[in-house]
């Protein structure tokens, strides 16, 4: 197929191969469109909007240079704060997330009967994530009369944590609210377990290979451009975390908004629409971009290293 | 490697050899240990709902959480919560329910209608610049939320877009560059012969997509209503930027806000704020137990199209 569309580039289109053009652009109007109204204006605008004073009450946009990215990273405080908030949450999750996900992967895809069921069980939470989850966590992590500390007294925890209006454990509070959901991690790495062709254990048996060097031999290369795939979308998710971070730090004593839960996009959210400064909000998004894009550069590039993708094989797209 | 025909179950599970078809006993061991480590976790995962939903039948100011854990409020059931919940006269639940509702309809119906026709050119027809469009198309996928959260708030707010709902679900008719993805690799998978015998037959080029690409695109369709169900229903971020009048509210703000009004009226209304939760989460769960395998499948085959 492409090589007759190359074709038809170098030679005039005939009637019949116009019509389906002209049909083509017709199915394709609304994206385009789309693409046009929701995505260039608005980028462009972002472009011009991070270098100016911009905000909800004052609307006219008065041209400002780079004041913006000065005040970043010399005035406002919260800026490398909840970049560090972000990162600590990323190093807390990613790998361990992965590492459990990867576990109960390997434990659903165990020949056994009954495994649909556990598998809808453990999926579940990633089902019903959202504003009613965090809500419900608060309630358990609640330091007096929750859940978690009721169970950790009675097994004789004297003092435990006062979770999330804590400084120290306010941040382990959202990962143990994230693990309850690894579950969703879990049922991509089972589908990545269920296409390894069952001939190169065979195979492997045949040879030889004991259950521990099929794993590292056989499971770990062919599973690993699925894990790469959960590395990077986690990668960007941890820049973007924000429902709980916004309803479990407005819970907490920290007047509006606990600092240690503070996560980079609540401070883009802060800043733009609680103090309606809307160029400096673009200018903090933009370094959030560009820090997360040079994220995904690094661990794409790195990724040649440790990632094994078969050959011929059908490279995505 | 990675094709969207993989929704639902693997092939994989009809050469299973059944646990009780072999009887060494360190396959029995085995069978034990794994089965004893997944029922344990199973516990604690279903734990928290199980908590929710107990939480939600109780009495005022009852304590929930303790050990041992008792699994039955002690004088009785409150199922009046839910009702309370919908109709309290300070901030009724009903109306951000039927707001939700709205959303997620018009939200399905534009996924729906837009991306199958952009992913049917994709798929099914030749035109100079196909293979550019669709790589703009993979790049657009790529492109954060956080990069467009403020700029488009600036669009909107020059239309006078804000305080509407129009946010919220007027791009849902323009496509989305994922569901695009999808559907096109869905529809690359049916036979070329049958535009050709829909032309031949005097089925026009429109009639061919409605009458026969999309009937046949039914699974890929499912899998972006359910997920387009999940995203609108969850969506906490859109709302609280755009929405500003409580009565507009869908249901993840308003529970957030009926969580604050309690919270700074200093009433201990545990068990009315489960209720609310959980009926914000029921539809979610009936959905997932009905769509559970073109969910599954989705999010699967999402996990390897890398």
């Amino acid at each position: 197929m492409t090589a007759v569309v190359r074709k038809s580039k170098r030679r005039r289109l005939t009637g019949m191969e116009r019509k389906e053009a002209i049909a083509a652009y017709l199915f394709l109007s609304p994206w385009i469109i789309g693409v046009l109204v929701f995505l260039v204006i608005p980028i462009g605008m972002a472009a011009y909007s991070a270098f100016t004073r911009w905000t909800i009450i004052n609307p006219p946009p008065r041209w400002i240079g780079l004041e913006n990215f000065r005040e970043m990273f010399t005035e406002d405080r919260y800026f490398g704060w909840s970049l560090g908030v972000t990162v600590r949450y990323m190093l807390m999750t990613l790998i361990p997330f992965l590492i459990i996900g990867l576990a109960l992967a390997l434990l659903l895809n165990q020949k056994l009967r009954g495994m649909d069921f556990f598998r809808t069980v453990f999926y579940v939470p990633a089902v019903v994530s959202g504003v009613a989850v965090t809500i419900l966590w608060i309630s358990l992590l609640d330091a007096d009369v929750g859940a978690i500390n009721t169970i950790l007294r009675s097994l004789g925890v004297e003092n435990p944590p006062n979770w999330i209006n804590s400084a120290r454990w306010a941040l382990p509070s959202v990962a143990l609210m994230g693990l309850w959901g690894v579950g969703g991690g879990a049922i991509i790495y089972l589908a990545g377990l269920q296409n390894i062709p069952n001939h190169l254990y065979e195979a492997a048996v045949i040879d030889g290979a004991n259950n521990w060097q099929q794993f590292w031999k056989i499971t770990i290369p062919l599973l690993s451009p699925t894990m790469f795939f959960t590395l990077i979308t986690g990668l960007i998710g941890s820049f973007q975390v924000f429902t709980p971070a916004y309803i479990m730090g407005g819970t907490s004593r920290f007047g509006g908004g606990s600092r240690y839960l503070r996560f980079y996009l609540l401070h883009v959210y802060v800043k733009g629409f609680q103090q309606g400064r809307l160029g400096y909000a673009s200018a903090l998004a933009w370094v959030l971009t560009i820090i997360s894009a040079i994220a995904v550069i690094i661990v794409y590039n790195s990724s040649e290293r440790y990632v094994y993708y078969e050959e011929g094989g059908e490279g995505g797209a | 490697m990675a094709r969207v025909e993989t929704f639902g179950k693997g092939q994989a599970e009809a050469t299973k050899p059944t646990f009780w078809g072999r009887q060494s006993v360190r396959g029995t061991l085995h069978a034990v240990f794994v089965y004893g480590l997944l029922v344990g976790l199973g516990i604690v995962v279903l734990m928290p709902l199980s908590w929710m939903l107990t939480a939600a039948l109780r009495a005022p100011g009852e304590p929930v959480y303790t050990i041992p854990v008792s699994w039955f409020p002690t004088e009785s059931l409150h199922v009046q919560n839910f009702w309370t919940v919908l109709t309290n006269p300070a901030y009724p639940l009903w109306r951000p329910l039927l707001n939700t509702v709205m959303l997620v309809v018009l939200n399905i119906t534009g996924v729906i209608i837009s991306n199958t026709m952009v992913a049917y050119a994709f798929a099914r027809l030749n035109f100079p610049g196909r293979e550019l469009l669709f790589r703009i198309v993979i790049l657009t996928m790529l492109m954060p939320y956080v990069v467009l959260m403020i700029p488009q708030f600036l669009l909107y707010n020059t239309l006078g877009w804000y305080g509407t709902y129009l946010p919220l679900w007027v791009w849902s008719f323009f496509g989305s560059a994922f569901f695009i993805f999808i559907t096109r690799q869905y529809m690359r998978s049916f036979p070329r012969d049958l535009d050709d015998a829909a032309r031949i037959d005097g089925c026009s080029r429109f009639g061919t997509f409605w009458r026969i690409i999309v009937p046949l695109s039914k699974p890929v369709i499912t899998v972006m209503a359910v997920f387009t169900f999940q995203d609108v229903w969850n969506d906490f971020s859109g709302p609280l930027i755009y929405l500003n009048d409580p009565a507009k509210f869908t249901l993840a703000i308003a529970l957030n806000y009926f969580r604050m009004t309690q919270f700074s009226a200093g009433v201990n209304t545990t068990n009315l704020l489960m209720a609310a939760a959980l009926m914000s989460t029921i539809p979610m769960l009936v959905l997932y137990f009905f769509a559970q395998n073109s969910l599954i499948g989705g999010i699967a085959s999402v996990g390897l199209k890398g």
